[in-house]
C-alpha cells in the first residue's frame, strides 16, 4: 500500500511502507526541514549530531561516505542538507539512507541554497585549487555559515591567506585547505574522513570516545583513528587542519576548543616539520590557558638528517629556521610538559598509559560497548571486491574503452597506428573482430573508395542534394541520402553476391545460370551497364579484377562471374559484369578463401548483410561530400518545376460532400 | 607543488619585466615611470653533462651580443640556488668579457663543495658589472608570514650585511592590502638611517617591488646589495638588483603563469623573438623550478616525476643515497615522512637511499611503473653483504583499494625475484584500508611463492612498527604483534 501522503511529501518516517509491495517511489525517504529553529550550539562545539552542512561540488561517493556515517551514528536527519553544484543541470540527487532511498537537492547557487536552509551552518567545499578562493569568499558572504571544510589541494598561498583573513575577521572557522577534513564519532563527517565504512567500523567511530585530537596530516589522521581507537576508548573528535603552510585554523584553534569541552578528557597532537604552530600550543600550556593532557608528536624528524633539503609531500613541511624543525619541536612540547614519545612508534604505548591513568583517576569512565552497526555493501565497491555477481544487460565482444587504452578486438589503439592498419584493418577488427591479412585490409579499402561516390544524379546524393538545400544539417541530410539505400539502390551488391553464390554452389555451369534467370525472368543482379561493354571496359571493375588476381589465395567466384559475363556479353555487349557485381563475388571470394573464416562464418556475415554496410560507409563519403558541396555554394530550397510533374487527379464523383466517411462515393481515375 | 627557489636570473627578469607594470597598491610619492625598464641584461649559460664549453660560450656572444661590446665589464657567476656565493670564491666581478669567459671555462661542469653539498656547477649567469658609489648598496627582504608580509630594510647592503634580523628595520605588510601603510609610515619605519633625499626615491621603489611581489605571487624574496643611484634633483633612480635570491608559489601558476612566462619571454630579455614554429600556451616559456645545488635529477626522478604531472594520483621520488641499504616503498604523504623518521631514529639515515611516496588511487600500472623504478634503482646498486632492507609500508587509506595497487607493486616483485634473493632483501610489508586483507594475502602468497624473505602485517602493526623490527637487533622478538596471516 502507498503511504499516504500531504503535499507529495511522505510523513512516515519509520521505513518503507507495506512489504515489498510498493514502487520504487515508495523506498524514497523524504525528510522535511525541523520544525523549530535549533538552539544555538555552544562555542566550543563546531559539530554534533544535528549539524546539517552544504556539501558543494559534486561528489557523490563522500557523500554517500557521509549519509552512511549518520546513518550507523543513528542521526535522525542526513548531515547533507544539499549539494551546491555551480554548473548544475540537476535539481536532485539520488542517494541511499541507509537501504532505503532519500533525495537531495541540488542548488545551482549559494543564496538560493542558504535562503532554503536555514538550519546549515557549515559547508564541505570540494571546489578545485582553482575556483575554492572565490567560492569561500562567497559563502563567507552569508552569516549562517560558521565554519567551512576546504578540501583542495594547492590553493595559492596569498589566497589562503586572504581566506582565512576574512575567516578571522568573521569569526569563521577554516578547516584546511588540503585536508580530508575531520570527524566527531557519533555525530558528524567530513567529506571522506575515516575512509570507508568498513574502516570506520573498526575505528569505533560511529561512537564517541574520549580522546581529541588534531593532525596535520589527513592521511595520517585516519592512523591515529586507528592508534586512539586500540589505546584508549576512542575518538571523541578529530581534526587534520591541512599540509599547507598557511592552514585556516591551526592546532592551537582546535585544542582551545577541547579544552572548553568537557566531554574531551586527552588530547592527541601529531605536527609536522615546518611552522611554528606548535609553539602557540606550548604557550596557551604554560600560561595555563591548557591544563588537559596532551600526548604529541611532530613528523620529519629526518629532515635535519638528510644533506640537502627534501621537500615531503606536503607543500608546509619544510624548515625554514631551526625553530621549525621536527626535532627542536618535539624536545619544546616535551620540556613544557608533554608526554611526548621518543618516537613515533612509541606514541601507542604512551597514550595507553595517559589514557589507564586518567582511568584511574576517575576522569574517564569508560562506557559500555554498544553493538557494532550494520550497513549494507554498495554495489559498486562489492563488485570491486568480488563479492557479488549479477548477469549483465549488454555483452560487448569488439571494443573495450575501460583500460589504460582503448582496444579494438584486444588490439590496443596506439598498436593500430604502429602497425598501419589502415582503415581495412579497423574495419576487419571491429566488423569481423580479427586481422585479416594485408591484402583483405586494402581490398575493403578499395570498396569504400570505388563506392564513395557516384555523381549527384542517383537517389541517395538526390535525396542528400534536396535535404541539405532545406537547410538541414549535415546528419537529416546524410541520412536521407542513405535511407534510400536497399534493394533498388544500392542494393546489387547484397543481391549479386547472393545470385552468385547460390548458382556457383547449386553447380549451376555459368550458361546454366543464365538461363534459368531468364526463364524465371529475373534479372541477374551485377550484370549490365548503361554505357560500358565489353570494348569499353569500366576502369573501376577492371582495377578489382587485377587486385583480386594478384593477392587473392583463390578466386573462384570472380572467375565464375567472369564467365557468366561471357555467356551475357553475347547476347548483349553491354550486359558486362558491373563494379556492384564484381565487387561483390569478390568479397565472397575473400570471405572463403582468405581462410580467416569457416565456410558457416562466411556464409552468416554475408547474410547479415555486411555487403551492404560497405556500400553503406563508402557512400556516406559521396553523401557528406554533396552535404558540404551544397553549403558551400549556398544553395536555396529546391523546388521541383511543376512542368517536370505529371499531374493525375482522380475526379470525385459529384455530391461526394457531407457523405460519411469511407462513404464518400466512388473516386475514379481516368487515363 | 609549494613556495619553490627560483634562479637568480628568472627573479631578475620577473622584477625587471613588471616593475613598472604591477599595479601598486597606493599611490607612491613619484610620478609612475613613463617608459618600461629596457629588457635586462641576463646571459644565461647551461653547460649539460656533455657540452661543449666552448660551443656553449661562443654561442652565448650570438645570442647576447651586449657580451662583444667593447670594453664592457662583467660579473659572472654559477646560477643554482648556492648561498653565499661571494664567500666561497663563486663570483668573478668586474671582468672583461674574455677574462669572464676563461673564468666559466675552468669552472663549468666541475664538481663543486659548498658547505656539505657537493654538486657540479651547470648553470651559470653573465651579466654587466655595476659600478657604484659608496652608500648606495642596500639590503632588502620580503618574505611571508601567516599575517602578511614582511619587509626587511638597511642602509648597509653587501656580502658582509651579517645579522640582518637584528639590524634590519621591519614592517609586517598586513595581509588585508587596504591596510597597505602609507608612504610616511613606510619612510618612518624602514628609512631611519637613510638620508632624507632618497626617500621618495626609496619609498617608490619599495612600493613597486613590493607591488610585484603581490602581483607575480612571490614567497620570498632578496636582494642584497641592491644599488639605488639617485638622479641629480632625486625624482627617480636607477635600481639595481646585484645579487637576488627569490621563492615563488608554484600553486599560484594558474593565476601568474603567464605573467611569469611574458617576462622570461625573448622579448622582454632584448633577443630575438624566434618565428613560432611551435604553440606555447603563454607568451613566454613555461616557469622552471630547479632542484637545489647538489641534488640534480637523476634519470629516474625526472621519469617519475614526469609520470606524476600526468595524473591526479601523486607520485614522488627523491633519491638520497643510491648506494644506501634501506629502500622505501611507502603509500601517502605523511606515512612515508614517519616512515623516513623512523629508518632516521633507528640510526640509518646514512643508510636510507630514497624518499618518495605514492598517494591518490594511483591506478595498478601507475603503481607497477613506481614500483618497478625504485626497485630498478635498488638492484642495480652494489650488493651489501649485510643484505638490503625494502620497506613496503603505507597507512590505513581512505579510498585507495589496496589489493588493485598492491598488483602492480606485486607484479614488479616478480619481475625481479631472482635477484631480490640474490640481493639479499629483506621486505617488510605494513598496509591498511580498503580490501587491505586481499592485498595482504596476495602479497605474502607471492613472498612464499617466489622465496622471498618477507613479513606481512596490517592494521594491528602500528604506521611504521616494522621499521625497528627490521632495523633494531633484537626488537623482532620482543614484539607481540602477529603477522598478517591471511585469513
Amino acid at each position: 500500500m502507498p503511504a499516504p501522503t500531504t503535499n507529495g511529501v511522505q510523513t512516515n518516517g519509520t521505513g518503507p511502507s507495506g512489504p515489498q509491495s510498493g514502487s520504487a517511489n515508495d523506498r524514497i525517504q523524504r525528510f522535511s526541514a525541523p520544525s523549530r529553529p535549533l538552539s544555538p550550539r555552544s562555542e566550543h562545539a563546531l559539530f554534533h549530531d544535528r549539524t546539517r552542512c552544504f556539501v558543494y561540488g559534486l561528489q557523490p561517493r563522500a557523500v554517500q561516505g557521509m549519509l552512511d556515517f549518520d546513518f550507523i551514528c543513528k542521526r535522525k536527519s542526513p548531515s547533507v542538507a544539499g549539494i551546491i553544484y555551480t554548473f548544475g543541470g540537476q535539481f536532485v540527487s539520488k542517494m541511499y539512507w541507509g537501504t532505503s532511498e532519500t533525495l537531495l537537492p541540488v542548488y545551482q547557487d549559494v543564496t538560493n541554497a542558504i535562503a532554503k536552509h536555514t538550519d546549515v551552518d557549515t559547508v564541505v567545499n570540494f571546489a578545485s585549487s582553482r575556483s575554492v578562493y572565490t567560492s569561500t569568499m562567497e559563502l563567507m558572504n552569508f552569516p549562517q555559515i560558521k565554519s567551512i571544510a576546504i578540501i583542495a589541494e594547492g590553493v595559492p598561498e596569498r589566497r589562503a591567506r586572504e581566506i582565512l583573513y576574512v575567516a578571522k575577521s568573521k569569526g569563521i572557522t577554516i578547516i584546511g585547505p588540503a585536508t580530508v577534513g575531520g570527524i566527531k564519532p557519533g555525530a558528524y563527517k567530513i567529506g571522506n574522513t575515516g575512509g570507508m565504512m568498513d574502516n570506520i567500523v573498526a575505528s569505533k567511530l560511529y561512537r564517541k570516545g574520549s580522546v581529541a585530537y588534531v593532525s596535520k596530516s589527513g592521511g595520517m589522521s585516519n592512523e591515529l583513528n586507528n592508534i586512539i581507537c586500540q589505546n584508549s576508548d576512542g575518538v571523541y573528535e578529530g581534526v587534520a587542519i591541512g599540509g599547507d603552510r598557511y592552514p585556516g585554523t591551526t592546532f592551537i584553534d582546535h585544542i582551545l576548543r577541547y579544552q572548553e569541552d568537557p566531554e574531551a578528557k586527552l588530547i592527541v597532537l601529531l605536527g609536522e616539520v615546518g611552522g611554528v604552530e606548535e609553539y602557540k600550543v606550548i604557550e596557551a600550556i604554560k600560561d595555563g590557558t591548557i591544563t588537559k593532557p596532551i600526548v604529541a608528536w611532530a613528523i620529519g624528524t629526518c629532515a635535519s638528517m638528510f644533506k640537502t633539503e627534501v621537500q615531503f609531500g606536503h607543500a608546509g613541511s619544510m624548515a625554514n629556521s631551526q625553530l621549525e624543525t621536527a626535532a627542536v619541536k618535539n624536545k619544546s612540547m616535551k620540556d613544557a610538559g608533554i608526554y611526548v614519545p621518543d618516537t613515533f612508534e612509541d606514541m601507542p604505548a604512551v597514550l595507553a598509559n595517559v589514557y589507564s591513568d586518567l582511568v584511574k583517576k576517575g576522569t574517564i569512565k569508560p562506557q559500555p560497548e554498544p553493538v557494532p552497526p550494520k550497513i549494507p555493501i554498495d554495489y559498486s565497491w562489492a563488485q570491486e571486491l568480488g563479492l557479488i555477481r549479477k548477469p549483465a544487460a549488454f555483452i560487448s565482444t569488439i571494443s573495450d574503452d575501460r583500460g589504460q587504452e582503448l582496444l579494438y578486438a584486444g588490439m590496443p589503439i596506439s598498436d593500430v597506428f604502429k602497425e598501419e592498419i589502415g582503415i581495412g584493418g579497423v574495419m576487419s577488427l571491429l566488423w569481423f573482430r580479427r586481422r585479416l591479412p594485408n591484402y583483405a585490409g586494402r581490398f575493403l579499402e578499395m570498396v569504400l573508395m570505388l563506392t564513395a561516390d557516384h555523381g549527384p544524379a542517383v537517389s541517395g546524393a538526390m535525396n542528400t542534394i534536396i535535404t541539405t538545400r532545406a537547410g538541414k544539417d549535415l546528419i537529416s541530410a546524410l541520412v536521407s541520402g542513405l535511407l534510400t539505400i536497399g534493394s533498388r539502390f544500392g542494393g546489387a551488391l547484397d543481391g549479386a553476391a547472393e545470385e552468385f553464390t547460390k548458382a556457383f554452389d547449386k553447380g549451376l555451369s555459368p550458361r546454366d545460370f543464365v538461363d534459368t534467370m531468364r526463364k524465371e525472368n529475373k534479372l541477374i543482379p551485377g550484370i549490365g551497364h548503361r554505357v560500358k561493354s565489353r570494348n569499353n571496359p569500366d576502369l573501376r571493375v577492371e582495377l578489382v579484377k587485377e587486385f583480386v588476381k594478384k593477392n587473392f589465395p583463390a578466386c573462384k567466384m570472380l572467375d565464375y562471374a567472369i564467365a557468366v559475363e561471357t555467356v551475357t556479353t553475347s547476347k548483349k555487349d553491354n550486359l558486362i559484369l558491373n563494379v556492384d557485381g564484381c565487387v561483390a563475388v569478390c568479397f565472397v571470394d575473400l570471405m572463403r578463401n582468405c581462410g580467416a573464416f569457416s565456410a558457416e562464418e562466411a556464409e552468416d556475415y554475408l547474410k547479415m548483410g555486411v555487403l551492404n554496410g560497405l556500400f553503406v560507409l563508402g557512400r556516406s563519403i559521396g553523401l557528406i561530400a554533396h552535404y558540404l558541396d551544397q553549403k558551400r555554394l549556398r544553395t536555396g530550397l529546391y523546388r521541383h518545376p511543376w512542368d517536370d510533374i505529371t499531374y493525375l487527379l482522380p475526379t470525385l464523383a459529384s455530391g461526394g460532400t457531407g457523405g460519411a466517411p469511407g462513404k464518400e462515393g466512388r473516386v475514379e481515375v481516368s487515363l | 607543488m609549494s613556495a619553490k627557489s627560483i634562479l637568480e636570473a628568472d627573479g631578475k627578469a620577473i622584477l625587471n619585466y613588471h616593475l613598472t607594470r604591477a599595479p601598486v597598491i597606493k599611490p607612491t610619492p613619484l610620478p609612475p615611470s613613463a617608459t618600461h625598464n629596457p629588457p635586462s641584461r641576463l646571459a644565461q649559460l647551461y653547460f649539460a653533462e656533455d657540452a661543449d664549453v666552448k660551443g656553449v660560450l661562443d654561442a652565448a656572444e650570438t645570442t647576447y651580443p651586449w657580451l662583444l661590446q667593447k670594453d664592457a665589464k662583467f660579473v659572472a657567476k654559477p646560477d643554482q640556488l648556492i648561498k653565499r656565493r661571494g664567500k666561497s670564491g663563486l663570483l668573478a666581478l668586474n671582468k672583461t668579457w674574455e677574462q669572464a669567459k676563461a673564468w666559466i671555462e675552468e669552472r663549468a661542469g666541475k664538481e663543486q663543495q659548498v658547505q656539505t653539498v657537493k654538486g657540479a656547477l651547470r648553470q651559470f649567469l653573465v651579466e654587466p658589472f655595476v659600478p657604484h658609489p659608496d652608500g648606495t648598496e642596500y639590503y632588502i627582504n620580503i618574505n611571508s608570514v601567516r599575517d602578511g608580509d614582511n619587509i626587511l630594510f638597511t642602509a648597509e647592503g653587501g656580502v658582509d650585511v651579517g645579522d640582518v634580523d637584528e639590524k634590519a628595520k621591519k614592517i609586517l605588510i598586513p595581509v588585508d592590502l587596504s591596510q597597505f601603510p602609507s608612504n610616511d609610515e613606510l619612510a618612518s619605519t624602514l628609512l631611519h638611517d637613510v638620508p632624507k633625499g632618497v626617500h621618495n626615491v626609496l619609498i617608490d621603489f619599495i612600493s613597486r617591488l613590493y607591488a610585484v611581489y603581490v602581483d607575480c605571487q612571490f614567497t620570498y624574496l632578496e636582494i642584497n646589495p641592491l644599488v639605488v643611484i639617485p638622479n641629480a634633483d632625486a625624482t627617480s633612480a636607477e635600481v639595481h638588483f646585484l645579487d637576488l635570491a627569490a621563492k615563488l608559489d608554484q600553486t599560484a601558476d594558474f593565476e601568474c603563469g603567464v605573467k611569469w612566462a611574458v617576462a622570461r619571454g625573448p622579448a622582454a630579455l632584448g633577443q630575438p623573438v624566434p618565428k613560432a614554429d611551435k604553440v606555447s600556451i603563454d607568451a613566454g616559456p613555461p616557469m622552471e623550478f630547479p632542484a637545489p645545488f647538489g641534488r640534480e635529477l637523476s634519470k629516474e626522478e625526472s621519469y617519475i616525476s614526469e609520470l606524476d604531472a600526468k595524473t591526479g594520483a601523486s607520485l614522488k621520488l627523491t633519491v638520497l643515497n643510491s648506494k644506501g641499504r634501506v629502500w622505501t616503498l611507502v603509500a601517502g604523504g605523511g606515512a612515508s615522512v614517519v616512515y623516513a623518521d623512523a629508518i632516521a631514529s633507528a640510526g640509518f639515515a646514512d643508510e636510507l637511499a630514497n624518499y618518495g611516496e605514492y598517494s591518490g588511487a594511483p591506478t595498478e600500472t601507475q603503481t607497477y611503473y613506481y614500483a618497478r623504478t625504485v626497485l630498478d634503482l635498488m638492484l642495480r646498486a652494489p650488493m651489501h653483504p649485510e643484505g638490503k632492507v625494502l620497506f613496503i609500508g603505507g597507512g590505513i587509506a581512505n579510498f585507495t583499494n589496496v589489493a588493485a595497487t598492491f598488483k602492480g607493486v606485486i607484479r614488479a616483485l616478480r619481475e625481479v625475484a631472482p635477484t631480490l634473493v640474490e640481493h639479499k632483501v629483506q621486505i617488510w610489508v605494513r598496509r591498511a584500508g580498503p580490501n587491505y586483507q586481499e592485498g595482504l594475502k596476495n602479497i605474502k602468497a607471492v613472498g612464499e611463492e617466489l622465496k622471498l624473505n618477507m613479513h606481512v602485517y596490517g592494521p594491528d602493526m602500528h604506521v611504521s612498527g616494522i621499521v625497528p623490527l627490521a632495523l633494531v637487533p633484537g626488537k623482532k622478538d620482543k614484539e607481540p604483534v602477529k603477522e598478517f596471516s591471511g585469513h
